[in-house]
């Protein structure tokens, strides 16, 4: 086992702040949630998203339709490697027309910004959006592509060695944002 | 407000072992569990307005066909395109008197070509084998003569699971000509390694050999077959068995075997009534049952096209085949 | 020119002997066996330790295809295999083409085998007219060509009446008739041995029944007629049992077993490697117990001999689907290996035994010369190495076509030198013997 040195950049506590913040911020940006829909990005950008639906049913008392997209038929790697498995495909759930609605997009981490480049295209392939937003909970730069987040969790600059691991009580037993250097012996 | 249910627990596996899929004899339970797993995925791409992924991109697949075959050709074809791959369709007229390229022949001319993936149909056994040894594109087997017909099976057990949730501890009989259908063999893999009690029933002369030994009950009673049980899977008898005195007539095989609502009776109440199709009415099965409120055999067919997406897709990301000897 | 193998150990149980002996050869004959003879000016061959000497091996049943279908195998190739897998003689099929069904092309296969100048030939006739099962063919001018035995190998005789006919016609000149025992409406269109495997594999089957159907037949009209009747490549437990009940009626038939079908079984359908055609003969291989019986019947004597129904095929013919395949594989360079291996070292039978099976019934049951080292004998020795570690090669086979399904297997026993007519027409270099 690689030896690595990690450190713990988000609690909780702070997650949970960090989301109701941004769940303020989009009532405030859109003057209410009228036309507004929420697409998880699979697997964490999904929990993200309920999450964000949640708050905002506290805020502002109304149902902001949430949805899941799985993005794996849409990347550009797919493919492209001689040897090893394909990345396991899952079921989008998009129980709503995306038709003129504004559409924020919402995922864990953003990096180079080809998940989102893939989410772009999968979602145009689903109607017509009035507009598209993008919620990350951590940016860690080094975009590959013209890709901006609109509302950000939390700016994190990192080195391509490291990496970011978001953990959600959902999927992982608990909420923290942790980064983590992998040293090679 | 639907809050869609989240399954986050990942396969036991991602990939499939081998390149090609040249019968269910040679997967895994857990890679029956993938394809199905990702069929469910791709069910999904059909009710989108635009029935398209990107995920086969510049992928070429030929659709080699050797026999007539409409229903699987163009489910096939479907799932190729709504997967954004390039089709080729070959369609070769077969009569046993015209001699002229072998199939070695022409699978190395295809070869030339380099196509990614080719799925082919043959009136002999083993053929799929065969083409697996001389090319290096990926294989699917869309029904080798007697021998097996996978994605069949596949769709067989992506319905079944779609109504019963799991496919262990079901009883599925499965009623027909036996010997001469790779439907049945193909099913019989897939059900006995899912866990499923699996009855067989025919006349004799359509009994396989020693088929106690492939872990399903055998049985001449149609009534013992099917009581209890939750699935009933009809295989087609084709007319053409008439000349090898295998049974009387279409009526005594309809009047000793033949799916009627009275057998139907004897069988679970939310039983699922199957075939593999085209259907012989009349012969195999009565209008009503093929009509009726348990058959889900227009379900089949739509269910086709995302199995056999998934089969595409987990295969086209499979490695080449080294040079073949 | 006279020479002078010393010291091996010498099997010949026509004679009743097993021990070391030495042999003095001048010329195409043997003319003295002895312990320590004198030189005497012959060229003395030291028979290395672990070598046995036996009288040449004789193999009756192999397809040499010429005339016709010489891309597969010709006279010339076929009898250099033969020789390469230690055979002195072998009697070649008629189901050539045109069919060897009259004396000119016995004549032209007997002087293809006189230029090749390697084993020897003993052509076997056809029964009917291109044994297509109408008319009986000029047998009398068959045996006078040099035929030694009568068949439409390929197919059964097409009716009980004609095979009664060919069997008392036949019988006149004292030719035995061998049969490919089949049945064919039970045939039908099967392509391998009718059990699990070929259900499993979705291969239409013929059960061991078809081919005991035709054992009972050839029996029965043996005993009516008095002829002499051999089972041609027998292969399923109930032909085995039809030929004991036979013998013990004293009815004159014989039969043969070959070594694929005493040594695999129709689970080579499936491993190692599916629809394999080099798994493709007929009879198919069956099911493991009529595979036992095979050796059982080897053992205790009911089988006459071993024959390797030597069927080349060329390597395009052979890569399509099983269906399409033609039947049959190549025999004369594995036969001794599989024999020794399988038969011998596996305690079933001696040496002797194999002898026997190889080289005495093939050669009483033509009535040719061959068989046996006694003084006077023609100088048809084959010198086996019963302790060589072998591994079959098929690229190296000396026949044009490599149809085999044992390519690479690793067995104990093979062929040191074969000796036709005094003429040492193969040594193998990893033998010991040193090459003269």
């Amino acid at each position: 086992m690689p030896d690595t040195t990690s450190a713990v950049v988000m609690d909780a506590d702070r997650i949970s702040r960090t989301l109701t913040r941004i769940a303020h911020e989009i009532v405030e940006r859109n003057k209410g949630v009228d036309e507004l829909a929420l697409v998880g990005i699979r697997t964490r950008g999904v929990h993200i998203a309920r999450r964000i639906a949640r708050t905002l049913r506290e805020i502002t008392s109304r149902e902001v339709p949430t949805g899941a997209l799985d993005i794996t038929l849409y990347r550009d790697d797919l493919m492209r490697t001689a040897v090893g498995p394909q990345p396991v495909v899952r079921r989008t759930e998009i129980p709503f027309s995306i038709d003129d609605q504004k559409i924020l997009l919402v995922d864990d981490v953003l990096y180079t910004g080809r998940t989102t480049r893939a989410a772009l295209d999968a979602l145009i392939d689903f109607g017509r959006p009035k507009a598209i937003q993008l919620i990350v909970l951590v940016d860690r730069g080094h975009r590959e592509l013209p890709i901006k987040a609109d509302y950000v969790g939390k700016n994190l600059p990192t080195n391509p060695e490291e990496s970011v691991q978001v953990r959600l009580e959902e999927t992982d037993g608990l909420d923290e944002v942790v980064l983590q250097q992998e040293a090679r012996p | 407000m639907t809050m869609v249910p989240e399954v986050d627990q990942g396969p036991a596996i991602t990939s499939l072992r081998s390149k090609d899929l040249l019968g269910i004899a040679d997967l895994l339970p857990e890679e029956i569990t993938l394809v199905l797993d990702t069929a469910d995925a791709m069910k999904e791409i059909a009710s989108r307005p635009i029935k398209k992924v990107p995920a086969l991109r510049g992928k070429t697949v030929v659709n080699l066909f050797f026999e007539p075959s409409t229903r699987t050709r163009t489910s096939f074809e479907i799932a190729e395109k709504r997967l954004s791959a390039d089709t080729l369709n070959i369609a070769i007229a077969t009569s046993s008197v015209v001699k002229g390229e072998t199939l070695a022949d022409t699978a190395m001319n295809l070869e030339a070509m380099r196509p990614d993936m080719i799925v082919l149909r043959h009136s002999s056994s083993g053929a799929c084998h065969l083409l697996s040894r001389i090319c290096r594109s990926a294989i699917i087997n869309a029904g080798d003569g007697t021998h097996e017909h996978p994605t069949q099976a596949l769709l067989d057990a992506f319905t079944i699971r779609e109504h019963k949730k799991q496919l262990r501890g079901l009883k599925v009989a499965i009623v027909g000509d036996l010997t001469h259908s790779r439907v049945l063999r193909s099913n019989v893999h897939l059900l006995t390694k899912m866990g499923a009690d699996v009855w067989v029933c025919g006349p004799p002369t359509l009994m396989p050999t020693d088929i106690k030994r492939w872990g399903v009950t055998p049985t001449n009673h149609v009534e013992d077959a099917v009581a209890g049980a939750d699935v009933i899977m009809m295989l087609r008898i084709q007319l053409e068995r008439m000349e090898g005195a295998y049974f009387p007539s279409l009526r005594e095989y309809f009047r000793v075997f033949g799916m009627t609502e009275a057998r139907l009776g004897l069988a679970k109440p939310d039983v699922l009534i199957m075939h593999p199709g085209p259907m012989n009415r009349g012969v195999e099965i009565a209008s009503e049952v093929a009509d009726g409120p348990f058959s889900v055999i227009l379900e089949q067919v739509a269910n086709g096209v995302a199995v056999r997406m998934a089969v595409l897709y987990l295969l086209a990301g499979g490695a080449e085949h080294e040079d073949p000897a | 020119m006279k020479t002078l193998l010393k010291g091996g150990r010498l099997v010949d149980p026509a004679n009743g002997i097993d021990g070391t002996r030495d042999i003095l050869i001048d010329g195409d004959r043997i003319v003295r066996v002895g312990i320590d003879l004198p030189v005497d000016g012959a060229l003395v061959v030291e028979i290395p330790r672990g070598l046995v000497v036996c009288p040449g091996l004789i193999d009756m049943h192999v397809h040499l295809r010429e005339p016709g279908q010489e891309h597969k195998e010709t006279v010339a190739t076929g009898t250099a295999s033969a020789v390469a897998g230690g055979f002195t003689a072998v009697a070649c099929m008629p189901n050539t083409s045109p069919v060897n069904d009259d004396a000119n092309v016995t004549a032209y296969i007997l002087a293809k085998a006189r230029e090749a100048n390697l084993a020897r030939v003993y052509p076997i006739g056809a029964v009917s007219r291109s044994s297509k099962g109408e008319a009986l063919a000029d047998i009398g001018d068959l045996r006078k060509a040099g035929c030694v035995a009568i068949t439409d190998d390929g197919r059964p005789v097409s009716t009980a009446i004609l095979m009664r006919r060919a069997l008392e016609y036949a019988g006149m000149f004292g030719m035995p008739l061998i049969e490919h025992c089949e049945d064919p409406s039970l045939k039908g269109d099967g392509v391998a041995h009718e059990g699990y495997y070929a259900a499993s594999l979705g291969l239409r089957g013929m059960p061991g029944a078809c081919e005991a159907l035709g054992v009972e037949r050839g029996i029965l009209l043996s005993e009516l007629t008095g002829s002499a009747f051999h089972v041609a490549h027998m292969s399923a437990r109930q032909s085995l049992r039809a030929v004991r009940k036979g013998k013990e009626a004293g009815v004159r038939v014989t039969c043969e077993v070959a070594p694929h079908h005493f040594t695999l079984t129709d689970e080579s359908l499936a491993t190692p490697l599916a629809y394999d055609t080099n798994t493709k003969m007929n009879p198919p291989l069956r099911a493991a117990e009529d595979r036992d019986a095979m050796l059982e019947g080897i053992a205790d004597g009911s089988v006459d001999a071993i024959a390797t129904d030597h069927a080349p095929h060329h390597y395009d013919e052979k890569k399509v689907e099983f269906d399409r395949a033609p039947f049959g594989i190549v025999g004369l360079e594995t036969a001794v290996p599989l024999s020794l291996d399988r038969l011998v070292h596996a305690g079933r039978i001696s040496l002797s035994r194999l002898i026997e099976l190889m080289s005495v019934n093939p050669a009483r049951i033509f009535n040719v010369m061959g068989g046996s080292l006694a003084e006077g004998a023609p100088a048809d020795i084959t010198i086996l190495a019963p302790d060589l570690r072998v591994r079959v090669d098929a690229a190296a086979f000396r026949s044009r076509s490599k149809n085999t399904p044992f390519d690479g297997w690793e067995l104990r026993g093979g062929v040191a030198a074969t000796i036709v007519g005094g003429r040492t027409l193969y040594v193998n270099p990893a033998s010991g013997l040193a090459t003269t």
